[in-house]
């Protein structure tokens, strides 16, 4: 039975004695129970036997709180209270449930605390400890952070098992045979007679029972589902055009709009003259809105047709105008006052240096540019403000947050407000905003009454991200007998936590981590070893992108070490697993030199690029193969390999990582976002460009599951990619390069 | 205006120059074929017209000459298309928004070259993005289709 305290603590059933250890302060709070949102509004005949599983005659509906932006978190979420539950896959619906602080993520914050995943100390237990119960006092229900299947591998399987507890408890009561002589499988409790009682049948007398205060979860050699491959819940609307997402939906009576706004954030609008727009063909309503304008009109085209009619004055833009200040203003940031962190700081680095013999000193700068998001359904909702009830339907990954912005926007009450959450069309982080919906609120108040569709046209999409931001590192390395000596890394970005945190009034508290994540917590033991992050005052608004800070700071450390690695003259793999001080890392090292040949003869022109990040808890280490042609550098093959503890389903795992890897390819050899005037200037995918299918190499993956800690790997993925593909050029062709995009130094195929 | 969508006459009154997608999507409800950019860069809108692969987004309804085929028209889940059902054997989709244009140039493309070699399939499946980087499995459902068609 149990260990009913180690999952309480993640779970709603905090009972007695279920309490994380060492944290006084709020434990009243932390021990109530957020309420069972489905209670409210529970329709006619149905029971919800917890805030996951609600059951009416007609069938199980399983609540999947974390949001579907393609990475298949409805299937796992679902998989994992069906494991338990003893239902057949597919025999359930799945819906995203109420924004609820119920929902509560318990990870997402740690990843914002100075804890490095390696460390297993009691301080490192004792803060992530917290980052549980500030998740659960602030009931954040966001969906991020890699945090999905961590966070709710515990808390659905007990969910599950509660409720078929339940059910169990209720066939007993009915049939009057003991609980002990009663199995369950495909929805139905079964008796020794055979016969078969269907949850729906149970659901009303289950719902009236006390919840168990212990359960039992199954180990992992009795899952039917978990572990194995499960086809996509949504694969085969998403095959057939018959997925609905937001900017799908349709209801009687509804309006089109769209918006600008100024390309310059927090610019404003001096003037607009709206007189053309307002007469065009289908234009229903022009109206001024914060920081542009919008127009609701009765078709998306013609609201976009009349949005460029608009003659619009623009404030201008509070930051650095080009992307060329932006960079001195990050390179101006390398200075005492503007000093953030120093998380790491082994050895004496300082007089490591000044006993160096002159002219042994490696020195270089690195940088990587500004990033959007760009998922490929661009920002939408559909908002009704009637009678004093809000209804919004969008896709976003922070619900409880749109509740409270579109509450302020409107003057409607937060439990007015009701939150349908959408699948969604990618993210990659982007959908960690509400911008776009307190712009659909906006104008719902102003046109009362109807649902109103508000769609971003994909110019609008790509000069109003809130990207990743750029960020410059210098850096120090010191070679002796062949080995890496000492290592110094300064990274100066803007803090995205600060931005984003402050964008819903919340305080970015100590140190942004995200300035040098995927950098100060590396397994690597150096004699001399320091990172230091700088704090770049807010230019361009900067958000959370798809591994955020790894996501440019792997690029920056793995480069780096690599250049200090071929300059002791080591072999990269090797050098790395005899620096390696993390068996996990160590063992994902060595996997990916067996999976990718490492160290087995190429042709000539061909290379070989290897790099290791361990980012949101996962080591993965990545091997890219390019060869030079004359038509210019092509990746032949690329090799991943994570640990992450636990697959619980190995087809989408491989989806993630084959994704991660590629997103990261995409954005080191293409990506970058550059501003002039104070505004975005690639305004579409002509100009901001990703990876297309003859690019694209093959992608082999491999998962360990060593450690039985489990994560997630959505992120995880990105951060080895491109300092991979630069060592691989430099392998190749003996180039060294020290920024992205790498288009920008070499030509791709 | 006349307009066959998916076997169905349509009768329509809008401007001649609004591409067909916002008609497809807007005025009559059909909402497979999806906006992404506007501007023939990304494929998520391709839809047939008499079995050619072209991009709705820039394609004033006033020129269509033809019959159009959406995702819709080309399989439902309980018939599918064979490349609809090799997308669900390779479990193509994550985010699944720029799916119904690759199925769409796919099937085009299948029909016109039965026997693709690799680079054939790179080349014809590369005006469609896919920002979640299922190229992989695209490639091999595309493999799986061209043998379910001569299957079939």
């Amino acid at each position: 039975m149990a260990n009913i305290a180690r999952i309480a603590r993640r779970t709603f059933l905090v009972g007695a004695g279920a309490i994380a250890a060492g944290l006084a302060v709020g434990t009243y709070l932390y021990k109530r129970d957020p309420a069972n949102p489905l209670l409210k509004d529970l329709p006619e005949g149905a029971h919800a036997l917890n805030p996951y599983v609600r059951i009416d005659a007609t069938g199980i509906t399983l609540i999947t709180p974390r949001a579907d932006l393609g990475q298949g978190a409805y299937s796992v979420q679902a998989a994992l209270i069906a494991e338990e539950l003893d239902l057949a896959w597919g025999q359930f619906k799945v819906e995203p449930g109420p924004p609820s602080a119920a929902y509560y993520n318990g990870l997402v914050m740690a990843e914002s605390f100075p804890i490095a995943a390696t460390a297993e100390n009691f301080m490192a237990r004792t803060g992530r400890g917290a980052a549980d119960v500030m998740g659960k006092m602030l009931g954040l229900q966001v969906t991020g952070g890699s945090s999905t299947v961590p966070d709710a591998f515990d808390r659905l399987r007990v969910a599950g098992s509660v409720a078929r507890q339940l059910l169990l408890a209720a066939a007993a009561q009915q049939s009057g045979v003991p609980v002990a002589q009663l199995k369950t499988a495909d929805g139905h409790v079964l008796l020794p007679d055979g016969e078969r009682l269907p949850y729906t049948a149970l659901a009303a007398d289950a719902g009236k029972l006390t919840p168990p205060s212990e359960v039992r979860l199954k180990p992992a050699s009795e899952w039917r589902l978990l572990g194995k491959p499960m086809p996509r819940l949504d694969i085969a609307a998403k095959s057939t055009g018959t997925a609905t997402y937001g900017i799908d939906l349709r209801f009687p009576g509804m309006v089109y709009a769209t918006v600008r706004t100024n390309p310059r954030r927090g610019g404003g609008v001096k003037q607009f003259d709206g007189k053309k727009a307002a007469a065009a063909r289908g234009v229903l309503k022009v109206l001024p809105i914060t920081g542009g304008v919008g127009v609701i009109a009765d078709n998306t085209w013609r609201a976009f047709q009349a949005a460029n009619l608009l003659d619009i004055e623009w404030g201008a833009a509070p930051y650095p105008l080009t992307t060329e200040a932006m960079f001195k203003q990050a390179a101006d940031s390398f200075t005492d006052e503007h000093r953030n962190s120093r998380q790491k700081d082994e050895g004496d680095v300082d007089a490591t240096f000044k006993s160096a013999e002159a002219g042994k000193v490696f020195q270089a700068e690195y940088r990587v540019p500004y990033l959007a998001h760009a998922p490929l359904e661009p920002m939408n909702a559909v908002v009704q403000l009637k009678d004093g009830r809000l209804d919004i339907w969008t896709g976003t990954q922070i619900p409880r947050f749109v509740v409270v912005g579109a509450a302020a926007v409107s003057g409607v009450a937060d439990d007015s407000v009701h939150v349908h959450v959408q699948i969604m069309g990618g993210s990659f982080g982007r959908r960690l905003e509400d911008d776009y919906v307190r712009q659909a609120v906006e104008l719902a108040k102003a046109h009362q009454g109807v649902p109103i569709k508000m769609t971003w046209s994909r110019e609008e999409d790509m000069t109003h991200d809130f990207p990743r931001p750029l960020a410059i590192a210098r850096a120090r390395g010191l070679t002796s007998k062949g080995q890496v000596h000492a290592y110094d890394l300064s990274i100066a970005a803007q803090s995205v936590s600060a931005s984003q945190l402050g964008r819903q009034g919340q305080p970015a508290m100590g140190p942004d981590m995200a300035i040098i994540a995927g950098a100060w917590d590396q397994p690597f033991a150096i004699p001399h070893y320091r990172i230091t992050g700088y704090k770049v005052p807010e230019m361009v608004p900067v958000s959370s992108w798809r591994s955020v800070g790894a996501s440019g700071n792997g690029f920056l450390h793995e480069c780096f070490l690599d250049e200090l690695i071929h300059s002791a003259g080591a072999d990269p793999l090797a050098e790395r697993i005899r620096l390696c001080s993390h068996e996990p890392s160590k063992r994902v090292l060595q996997a990916v030199g067996e999976l990718s040949g490492w160290g087995k003869p190429l042709p000539s022109g061909s290379g070989r690029g290897l790099a290791f990040t361990l980012s949101f808890g996962v080591p993965v280490a990545e091997v890219v193969e390019v060869t030079a042609t004359p038509k210019g550098i092509r990746i032949d093959k690329a090799f991943v390999v994570a640990e992450v503890g636990q697959v619980l389903d190995p087809v989408n795992l491989e989806a993630q990582l084959s994704g991660a890897v590629i997103w990261g390819l995409s954005h080191a050899m293409l990506g970058e976002l550059t501003y002039a005037d104070g505004a975005p200037q690639e305004t579409n995918f002509h100009a901001y460009q990703s990876l297309r299918m003859y690019q694209t190499p093959q992608v082999v993956t491999k998962a360990l599951q060593t450690t039985g800690q489990i994560k997630g790997v959505g992120e995880p993925g990105v951060p080895p990619a491109a300092p991979a593909l630069a060592n691989a050029i430099f392998a190749a062709t003996g180039k060294r390069i020290r920024e992205l995009p790498l288009r920008r130094h070499v030509d791709f195929i | 205006m006349k307009l066959t969508v998916n076997g169905k006459p349509q009768e329509i009154g809008v401007e001649p120059e609004m591409p067909l997608l916002w008609v497809l999507r807007d005025e009559l409800g059909i909402t497979g074929p999806k906006y992404g950019c506007g501007m023939a860069q990304c494929g998520a809108c391709t839809v047939h017209v008499d079995g050619t692969a072209i991009r709705s987004c820039v394609t004033p309804v006033g020129s269509v000459q033809g019959a159009v085929t959406t995702i819709e028209g080309l399989g439902q889940p309980e018939a599918l298309h064979a490349v609809q059902r090799a997308w669900i054997e390779h479990q193509v989709a994550q985010c699944g928004y720029c799916q119904s244009g690759q199925i769409m140039t796919a099937a085009a493309f299948l029909a016109a070259q039965p026997n693709p070699t690799d680079e054939q399939i790179d080349q014809a499946m590369s005006g469609n993005l896919c920002r979640c980087g299922t190229y992989p499995r695209i490639r091999q459902a595309v493999k799986t289709a061209a043998a379910h068609l001569k299957g079939a």
